[in-house]
């Protein structure tokens, strides 16, 4: 059965139009509901962190956006253009490839266990994209992918492969990798989890230059509560597929109001 | 007469077989790879049609004897108009006949690429025929060189087969030294450590040396 998507718009238009919107997103696998009519708005330039205990849906979410995952009911929007839906006869109707092929080129994402690809050197990994999607030139692209390493701090080892780096390393590169397509948002989902505690600094490091220096868009999704704290501009406590409380990092920290996000904030406190 | 003037005489007889045989199995190895990357690549098609051929190229060549297919080539062939030289005939059905077992390497080294890699191909955007090429064939082809090793001296011994449709390859030549000298064990001893030697001393250490210079790419060696 085609869901009704009549009530969606073809465009988001007006003054405030956000970078990201989930509206009324829906995700089921089988009988089980990941993520509930979820409604979710990310400014242009705005650090969203997800947060939430495992099976809340906040990888979902990112894994959605990157359109590797495909969503059962709902549109997402970026840049107020529809991302899972394209415009046939005045309708949406479900993107075909090629249309997710490009929509999906706005947004660049950084994976736990940073999915280098091992038979290239770090600076191959981060040419791979312009050259290949992009269709740049290789010495254009060797630029960006210089500047790029430099900004991540991994110049001196361009010319390694990722089995000779740490997992710190990796990940940097793997952040400059994405930044090479030069998405409009981008997407951290655990980037520090599979990190060695020593080295989880150097990543992020890495993202709060990112917030402090460059107007992107990004939706972090992490356990490290301190970090979100520090960086985010909004902080999402997601719980059953649905946003329970959201707030600035200071409120949603310092002053929880649901009882589900002060039984998990303490609960990870003490876990630390 | 001595083992030495046995082969003084019969020397370059083997000399020839052997490259005759060497002709075999450069030839049946190029198609077999062929036919192996085409139809493991078929066999992971999400078309129902294309998987469906590959499966039944496959079930139809490992599943039955190479000599009958070999007899299929060379002599059925003909009766529908298609007539290939012996030469030809040989390489041919030892090839198509090894692709198959190819296939499932294939196959199976493509599945071994972690998940993970294909996500990242495809979070840069990359179509699904650059994903395959650029990001996981490469990988996949370090992770089936081994096997890869094992089915080439499969393939290699396999070649003797030819011989019963008359290509003049080194089993051929031995069986007719056998058939004039009747020193058999002189004969059949030479071709046996000929295609020991070309196993050991030159397809092993290939295929070992091509491992090494793929763990060197991807920084594994």
């Amino acid at each position: 059965m085609m869901e009704d998507l009549s009530n969606y718009p073809l465009e988001l238009t007006g003054d405030n139009v956000p970078m990201v919107r989930f509206l009324k997103v829906t995700k089921r696998y089988g009988d089980l509901v990941v993520l509930d009519q979820l409604d979710l708005d990310v400014a242009e330039g705005e650090m969203v962190t997800i947060i939430g205990p495992s099976g809340s849906g906040k990888t979902t979410v990112l894994r959605m956006l990157m359109t590797l995952e495909t969503i059962n009911e709902g549109v997402i929007y970026v840049d107020g253009k529809p991302l899972t839906h394209m415009e046939k006869n005045g309708k949406l109707v479900p993107a075909d490839r090629k249309y997710l092929r490009k929509a999906r080129s706005q947004i660049g994402m950084c994976f736990q266990h940073f999915n280098l690809f091992p038979h290239m050197t770090a600076l191959e990994n981060c040419m791979e994209g312009p050259v290949q999607v992009l269709g740049m030139k290789k010495a254009e692209a060797r630029e960006r992918a210089e500047e790029l390493l430099e900004l991540v701090g991994m110049s001196d080892k361009r010319d390694q492969h990722p089995s000779r780096l740490s997992g710190g390393q990796q990940q940097r590169v793997a952040i400059a990798r994405a930044l090479a397509m030069r998405p409009k948002v981008m997407l951290f989902d655990e980037v520090t989890s599979a990190l060695d505690p020593e080295v989880i600094g150097e990543v992020t490091n890495v993202i709060r230059s990112l917030v402090e220096k460059h107007n992107l868009t990004m939706l972090m999704v992490t356990h490290q509560m301190g970090f979100a704290k520090d960086i985010s501009d909004r902080v999402c406590f997601f719980f059953d597929g649905k946003i329970e409380e959201q707030g600035a990092p200071e409120d949603l920290f310092g002053n929880p109001q649901k009882e589900r996000t002060q039984q998990f904030l303490s609960a990870v406190k003490e876990a630390d | 007469m001595s083992y030495i003037e046995f082969l003084k005489e019969y020397g370059p007889r083997f000399w020839d077989g052997t490259l005759v045989t060497a002709g075999q199995f450069f030839l049946a190895s190029a198609l077999a790879i062929v036919i192996a990357l085409v139809a493991g690549l078929m066999k992971l098609s999400r078309n129902g049609l294309i998987r469906g051929i590959a499966v039944v190229y496959i079930e139809i060549f490992r599943g039955t004897s190479l000599l009958v297919q070999l007899y299929w080539i060379f002599f059925v062939l003909p009766l529908f108009g298609l007539t290939l030289p012996k030469f030809t005939a040989g390489f041919v059905a030892v090839g198509m006949n090894l692709g198959a077992y190819g296939a499932e390497l294939v196959r199976g080294g493509i599945q071994s690429v972690p998940k993970g890699q294909w996500e990242a191909a495809y979070a840069l955007s990359m179509s699904p025929m650059r994903r395959m090429w650029r990001i996981i064939l490469p990988q996949a082809f370090v992770n089936m060189l081994p096997p890869w090793g094992n089915l080439l001296i499969e393939l290699l011994k396999n070649t003797a087969l030819v011989a019963l449709i008359s290509v003049s390859d080194l089993m051929f030549e031995a069986k007719q030294i056998n058939g004039s000298t009747f020193l058999s064990a002189q004969t059949f001893g030479t071709a046996l450590i000929i295609y020991y030697v070309f196993a050991r001393f030159i397809v092993t250490p290939f295929m070992r040396w091509l491992e090494l210079v793929m763990r060197r790419k991807l920084g594994r060696a």
